[in-house]
């Protein structure tokens, strides 16, 4: 019924037919890709930059999330923000994770931006270095921000949210379970989902099972 | 003297009311409640490891077997999250398509619990009647995707099949008549003195208390906090709907059973005026064969039966996730547990844990 089923049934190619096929491919790639500039120029755009881009309207919401934690917390506290245009303009920010729970504190009791709802706690394992991703909610003022915290994949550690926001705590269990996570300050860190006794953390990206039966 | 003396007691892994394979130890001074510790991960499938190595397309399945009484919600948390980080446009017959499922099954999953939570307390005809009209559903899914619980359905850009003929026109008499039914349910059990006497006044908490937790779906607003992702962050076309949001006031059993025999009323109305807008045409938005999706991170969330599904997708531009996260409701909205049962008699053990509607193919994931 669909093209795989078609192509499985023919015979399989030899070498030649797939390197003519290959080459042709290419061709008409590079055919599309000259119309597509043809196209463009005659648009008027002579290879000049796009316009700058509208600022978010969530800019303004970010700007004032860092100055709060810059001016409460530490100068330094924050690493980087930025809009993720991708995701609906969600504000990012990036806290050092020796500031966060402080950081936390205050995204939580300060009036203007009470995220009183810790809607999702992921770990995120980037090869070079393990984030803990969170996402916040107003339920008052329904605006959101994510928030990151990095740390070394060797000794991994961010501080524990848990008396923040007490749903934290499983969720931190999970990420210390499958990332090997610590959380100090957590009042009970243990396994969640795998058995106690087990070796590793499976979603590692380096993670090699010890029983490769199981 | 009469002393009494600490009981241990494990309830479960195999119990009928965890639905599933659940364990709780409790401590039990005479019959009271002074401990109790949840253990899970019993059906852990590690569905985000694999996510790893499959294609976006090849998860969708896989969402299915999380909350399986559920599963429509679940393929559209992460077809809507992937559909998100490439900007992708849905066509109008699509998304009307997707709404009516996911509200039909919004509908089946709260007749499953309605059912299941009497039979757990002590009722057993209330779960004949659920099941014979919850058939139903179950029926039209099935002349739609062809299976039963486990549908498949949703498609990254759109929906796999396009309703059969007539198949709108069942969803119309099916309301009909569940709007009917649903006056009988109240009359059967609602008002019913011993249910009352059970349920009410059981495992009450504030709002405030369900916000700290994180709780979602009836759990939260069942303590009066007004907060349904249909409404507050519309996704899909749900703003283009009435429908109102049912809330509680004491937090307790009965009120978060009367939310979701609400929610089953305010579902029916939204299929009501669903069904008459339903346009014709394309089921399958423009979607590339192989679907690569754009270095990026985003974070989906919809109201699913149980309260806030979501989906968080880190991608580094490859056809696969480069890691996957699923936000499970009834995960989150468990861990309130040990803190419900410390000074409660044993019995309401199953009146709460029935009452919180956990699935545990989503609390283990």
């Amino acid at each position: 019924m669909s093209d795989e089923n078609k192509e499985s049934a023919k015979p399989p190619m030899t070498d030649e037919e797939r390197a003519a096929k290959i080459k042709a491919a290419e061709e008409a790639r590079a055919a599309r890709a000259a119309a597509k500039q043809a196209e463009a120029a005659a648009a008027g755009g002579d290879g000049e930059e796009a316009p700058p881009k509208q600022p978010s309207p969530n800019q303004p919401k970010l700007d004032r999330i860092v100055q709060l934690i810059t001016e409460h917390v530490n100068a330094d506290a924050v690493e980087e923000s930025f809009i993720n245009e991708r995701d609906r303009d969600l504000p990012y920010v990036i806290i050092k994770a020796e500031h966060w729970v402080t950081s936390a504190q205050l995204l939580r009791d300060e009036p203007s931006l009470h995220f009183n709802y810790l809607r999702n706690l992921s770990g995120v394992d980037q090869e070079t270095h393990i984030e803990v991703v969170y996402h916040l909610l107003s339920l008052d003022h329904v605006h959101e921000v994510c928030v990151k915290v990095k740390t070394e994949r060797d000794a991994a550690s961010v501080p524990s949210v848990t008396p923040v926001w007490p749903t934290a705590n499983w969720n931190e269990r999970e990420v210390f379970d499958l990332l090997g996570v610590d959380f100090p300050g957590h009042p009970d860190l243990r396994r969640i989902m795998m058995p106690d006794d087990w070796v590793g953390y499976p979603l590692r990206k380096d993670y090699e099972p010890l029983d490769p039966e199981v | 003297m009469i002393r009494t003396e600490e009981l241990l007691l494990n309830v479960g892994p195999q119990h009928p009311s965890t639905h599933g394979v659940f364990r709780i130890i409790v401590k039990l001074d005479g019959e009271v409640i002074t401990e109790a510790t949840p253990v899970m991960g019993y059906l852990h499938r590690g569905t985000e490891k694999l996510a790893e190595n499959l294609t976006y397309t090849q998860i969708i399945p896989y969402t299915d077997r999380m909350d399986y009484v559920a599963a429509m919600t679940n393929n559209y948390v992460i077809c809507n999250a992937v559909e998100t980080l490439m900007g992708l446009e849905i066509p109008e017959r699509a998304q009307y398509l997707r709404l009516i499922v996911m509200e039909l099954q919004r509908i089946a999953s709260h007749m499953l619990w309605w059912g299941t939570y009497l039979l757990d307390i002590g009722a057993m005809s209330p779960f004949l009647f659920a099941f014979r009209d919850r058939e139903m559903i179950i029926n039209m899914f099935n002349e739609l995707c062809g299976a039963r619980l486990t549908y498949n359905y949703m498609r990254i850009g759109g929906v796999k099949w396009d309703a059969p003929d007539g198949w709108i026109d069942k969803v119309r008499d099916y309301v009909k008549y569940m709007k009917e039914k649903l006056n009988q349910y109240h009359d059967l059990v609602t008002g019913n003195e011993i249910f009352l006497a059970r349920i009410k006044g059981i495992g009450a908490y504030d709002g405030k208390t369900a916000i700290e937790y994180g709780l979602s779906g009836a759990n939260l607003r069942g303590s009066g906090v007004q907060w349904d992702l249909r409404k507050n962050q519309p996704y899909c076309i749900y703003d283009r709907f009435e429908f109102d949001v049912p809330v509680g006031k004491n937090g307790d059993c009965f009120d978060r059973y009367n939310v979701r025999m609400e929610e089953i009323r305010q579902s029916l109305r939204i299929l009501e005026q669903a069904v008459e807008q339903v346009p014709e045409g394309e089921t399958m938005g423009k979607v590339p064969r192989v679907l690569r999706v754009p270095e990026g991170e985003a974070y989906s969330r919809i109201e699913s039966p149980r309260g806030e599904i979501g989906c968080y997708i880190v991608s580094r531009g490859k056809d696969k996730p480069f890691r996957l996260k699923f936000r499970r409701p009834s995960f989150v909205n468990l861990q309130i547990l040990p803190k419900l049962l410390v000074g409660e008699n044993m019995t309401n053990l199953i009146t709460i844990l029935g009452g919180i509607d956990i699935v545990v193919g989503e609390v283990d994931c």
